[in-house]
């Protein structure tokens, strides 16, 4: 162990932790839509590093794959072909701010719960990693004891395309 | 030496060895690509700065450094900054898990394949932002085209990394070189009783891989004659550089990762070598590591003097009809004959 080990260790958590927060906030506040995708980008980043802390780093790869490497590709796809500039800043009406100031109650009051239920709950330690992470060892586990969410997930898959055709093929028969 | 041996300080040793390593390769491999084309095209190349044009880099480099480095007004000057940064990170975190020689890897994770994938399609987005944030009607073009080549060409790479993987079982890039140990015949790109098509599959996957580096004959990224110079059009000076050190970097990835995965990395080939030899058999790897990749990348260099760019339609058609069908069936056939032979 060289000196300062542990404090390297906690520096590097707190800068995935800030890149994690800085991408949301970033995807959440900016009026630039294609800066909130690069949010979103560095959020899923961020959520990667956090992921290899907790001792999955497939999970982690997964997440930089899927998330920056298809899903945010895609989303900027989509702008480049919908909207090419940014919105001009508007006013807020009375209305819009009552709705905000309800939603960051809510926000508030799940954080608070949430951070209660962490302190209070009385964890269980698992017993060590259960599976070497190994392909085989994945592949079994993901067709036999996790076969019914992976089916399920495909089937939100197959969902998401039907509807996706669906909207397609509505827009071309107005046009 | 007790606290050099230690794995932080070992691993940002290897860090900086990759930066000092990429930055060379693409100083110089830019010389090689230029005296390459002189000589497919039946002209020196290169020759005035040093003996036979060896400093030509430094002065290329010397060049971009001074050069003033501009922003459009117009841009998005975050995003536009940003760019060069991420695209060239991304390249040099995947060398992190190749493994050059035996223990000569900078850091050896057990899901090192992954890791070179899920970092490499960041490349993607990179380039996309910087089309997207230079506000010029080339480089949105240029963007919008990578997007669609990359999307179609990460597929058939996939599904050929899988057919290999069904074969080796795991991820971790060490092991699977040493999987290939013994004599040639046992490399995967000979290991026709595993997968009879092996050929195919590489040159299926050295295809692309060109696509993915975004290299002749499918840089539609750049394309001078169509372009300008597509999502770098607006980089001036070494954010021009950058882009192409994050290239070089790429092609030096790719060809490296064919090496590991069909011609043993660095694997002899002739067999394994005395025990006695010590660490000079960590050096032999290492020249046998560098002597397959760098005739991979001669190859690169070759094909783009060689062939033209093909058309963007071309482009799609060549990977949706040909490379994904073909690359279904190896799989298949590649499982077949694991189910039935091994």
């Amino acid at each position: 162990m060289i000196p300062g080990a542990s404090f390297i260790i906690s520096a590097i958590f707190v800068a995935i932790v800030a890149l994690t927060v800085v991408g949301a906030l970033l995807a959440v506040m900016s009026t630039r839509i294609i800066r909130s995708v690069t949010g979103l980008a560095l959020c899923c980043v961020g959520l990667a590093g956090l992921y290899y802390f907790l001792g999955s780093p497939f999970l982690a790869l997964m997440e930089i794959l899927i998330y920056v490497g298809a899903v945010c590709v895609t989303i900027v796809f989509g702008v480049m072909l919908s909207e090419p500039d940014e919105p001009d800043p508007r006013e807020f009406k009375g209305r819009e701010l009552a709705w905000g100031a309800v939603a960051i109650a809510v926000c508030a009051a799940l954080f608070w719960a949430i951070t209660r239920f962490a302190h209070a709950g009385g964890w269980v330690k698992l017993p060590a990693q259960q599976a070497d992470g190994s392909v085989r060892a994945l592949g079994v586990s993901l067709l036999t004891t996790y076969s019914l969410p992976f089916e399920l997930i495909s089937l939100v898959l197959l969902v998401a395309i039907l509807g996706a055709l669906v909207i397609a093929r509505g827009g071309r028969d107005k046009s | 030496m007790s606290l050099l041996s230690t794995e932080p300080l070992r691993l940002l040793a290897s860090l900086l060895l990759i930066i000092a390593f990429v930055g060379l390769n693409a100083a110089y491999l830019v010389l090689a690509e230029r005296k390459g084309a002189g000589r497919f095209q039946n002209r020196p190349g290169p020759n005035e700065a040093g003996y036979g044009g060896w400093l030509q880099p430094v002065a290329d480099v010397l060049k971009l450094i001074s050069k003033q480095i501009m922003v459009p007004p117009e841009s998005d000057r975050l995003l536009f900054r940003m760019a060069p940064l991420v695209v060239l990170t991304p390249a040099m975190m995947c060398l992190a898990v190749v493994p050059f020689s035996d223990t000569l890897v900078a850091r050896n994770v057990n899901v090192g394949l992954l890791m070179v994938f899920s970092f490499g399609s960041i490349n993607v987005m990179a380039i996309l932002l910087s089309g997207w944030a230079s506000r010029n009607k080339y480089a949105i073009m240029s963007a919008a085209r990578v997007v669609s080549q990359n999307v179609a060409y990460e597929i058939p790479m996939l599904l050929v990394v899988i057919t290999l993987l069904m074969s080796t079982g795991t991820l971790d890039l060490s092991e699977i070189i040493k999987q290939q140990a013994g004599g040639f015949w046992h490399w995967n790109f000979f290991r026709l009783d595993v997968n009879p098509l092996a050929p195919v599959t590489f040159v299926i996957f050295f295809i692309c891989m060109l696509a993915e580096a975004n290299r002749a004959p499918f840089d539609m990224a750049e394309a001078e004659s169509e372009l300008v110079a597509g999502a770098f059009t607006e980089y001036a000076g070494m954010g021009f550089g950058v882009f192409f050190m994050a290239e070089y970097a790429n092609i030096v990835l790719g060809c490296s990762l064919a090496t590991v995965l069909f011609f043993g990395g660095w694997q002899t080939g002739l067999g394994a070598l005395p025990a006695s030899w010590g660490a000079w058999k960590v050096l032999i790897g290492l020249g046998f590591f560098l002597a397959k990749m760098y005739a991979l990348v001669f190859t690169v260099i070759w094909v783009r003097w060689t062939f033209p760019r093909t058309q963007f339609y071309g482009l799609l058609n060549l990977s949706w009809k040909i490379l994904i069908p073909i690359s279904l069936f190896t799989l298949l056939l590649s499982s077949v004959m694991i189910k039935l032979f091994a």
